[in-house]
């Protein structure tokens, strides 16, 4: 049987000139879902912490204010994501899955570069237009690597990174702070102080700091591991007395006068 | 002007205790002419899974038709009912496919699964998933709509407690777009059933 043609892969073009039109039209083409961002990351004694703030935002609205920022791709490596928001989600869970693929045929855990190299290309062949700000960690037989991937497609290897609107601020942390042989916990505090960095001094950032410890073997996901902006609940309640809201309960019109006539479209 | 305010709309869900509820305005528009007062925006997906798409009227009628080809075409293959979170990932993959012409569309999904635990999402025009465990928000009146939610809006509320906090989140907020409101629906989707009311709302 003949797929439906729903189920064919890649990307589709079909509303492009429309859209276009409705663009020269003077209709502004609306603006998608950002991750303003801080993330980071950096190499331990044993390791790499990943470390991302919890802030997503739509224009200066805060869309969600508990978003998940490190995404995994493989059980010994995961990705830090700024910039477009559905850019980042689906490159990472499609990256995931080839390497998922790609140990299976090979038989090995997958290496770090390879994720790397799979990103950077499929970013490089979309010429910047996929808006995916990457920080890639993992602990692989090499051991531990760490690498930023910028949405045109180049990459960087160094010991720590920042990346989004609060790498700045991170970085100063980094930079003041950040020394080789860090321990696990020297590394997990740097990373969460640097990430509130961003939090506290970048409007695109904000609420909580999640961490992501990636060593030999093992990986601790640390959702929420610093929660600097708890929301003081309200102590009196706005719970409407039943029967504030004046309704028509169809089924009832129905019944009362059962002769009206059915003009909806 | 953005193409997201030509037609007009306000789409709300909220979690409850053991439910959820969806609500939207009814208002079709040209801009500031209402062309419709009984346009629907929410569509059921299933017996208690239901989708809000507010946006751009043509690409609302469109989604809805190509999301009920694809749950029918899920049912036959799986043989079972798609649960909300499948389906929420179906919308989602449905509007990231058109990453670089995308539907002027920010859906909303609703639902309880199979366990009658209740599910919401919202999602941006390119499909990026928007998981919240108390309300989201659409449309045009969308940021209306969080200042009403975020004030209103409290844990474990029952099904009737629901309907009035998400009825009058919506009214209220409708009621300062000029571009949403005209009539306004909201279904309480409980593990028993689902009440649909339509709401006496201003219409101006």
């Amino acid at each position: 049987m003949a797929l439906p043609a729903e189920a064919s892969t890649g990307f589709k073009f079909d509303n492009v000139k429309r859209n276009q039109l409705l663009g020269d039209k003077g209709y502004k083409l609306p603006t998608a879902t950002k991750t303003g961002t801080t993330i980071v990351g950096l190499i331990f004694k044993d390791g790499v912490v990943l470390g991302a703030d919890t802030r997503a935002t739509a224009g200066t609205i805060v869309a969600d204010k508990n978003c998940e920022k490190i995404h995994y791709l493989a059980p010994n490596m995961y990705c830090c994501g700024a910039g477009t928001a559905a850019d980042t989600e689906f490159t990472t869970s499609m990256i995931s899955s080839q390497l998922a693929l790609h140990s299976l045929n090979t038989g090995r855990e997958a290496r770090v570069v390879t994720a790397m190299t799979m990103l950077k290309q499929y970013l490089f062949r979309y010429q910047g237009h996929i808006g995916a700000a990457l920080v890639l960690g993992g602990y692989d037989v090499t051991g531990p690597h760490l690498f930023t991937i910028y949405p045109h497609g180049s990459t960087d290897k160094l010991p720590f990174v920042t990346m989004g609107s609060g790498s700045l601020a991170a970085m100063s942390v980094f930079e003041s702070r950040w020394r080789e042989g860090l321990s696990r916990e020297e590394g997990i505090e740097l990373v969460k102080d640097a990430i509130e960095a961003g939090v506290f001094n970048d409007l695109g950032s904000g609420s909580n700091v999640d961490v992501c410890v990636l060593t030999k073997g093992n990986v601790e996901y640390l959702r929420g591991y610093s929660r600097p902006n708890e929301r003081v609940f309200k102590e009196q309640s706005y719970k409407f007395a039943p029967g504030t809201t004046e309704f028509i309960d169809p089924a009832a019109a129905q019944g009362e006068d059962a002769t009206a006539m059915d003009v909806s479209a | 002007m953005s193409i997201m305010q030509y037609n007009g709309s306000a789409v709300v869900a909220m979690v409850g205790k053991n439910c959820v509820a969806i609500a939207a305005d009814k208002r079709l528009g040209q801009r500031a002419l209402t062309v419709d007062m009984d346009f629907q925006k929410v569509f059921p997906v299933t017996d208690r899974t239901y989708v809000g798409l507010p946006g751009l009227a043509t690409d609302v009628k469109t989604l809805s038709d190509r999301f009920r080809m694809r749950v029918n075409l899920y049912r036959h293959r799986e043989e079972r009912v798609i649960e909300p979170e499948t389906f929420a990932n179906m919308v989602s993959q449905i509007m990231y496919e058109r990453r670089f012409g995308p539907y002027f569309v920010e859906p909303v999904v609703a639902g309880l699964d199979k366990k009658n635990k209740p599910f919401i999402c919202g999602m941006d025009l390119l499909g990026c998933l928007n998981y919240a465990n108390d309300f989201v928000v659409s449309g045009t009146a969308s940021d209306n709509l969080f200042g009403m939610c975020e004030s209103l809006w409290e844990p474990d509320l029952e099904p009737e407690e629901l309907f009035e906090t998400i009825s009058q989140c919506l009214l209220n907020a409708v009621d300062r777009d000029a571009v949403s409101g005209w009539g306004a629906v909201v279904h309480i989707i409980t593990p028993d059933g689902v009440i649909t009311r339509d709401l006496k709302c201003r219409m101006d």
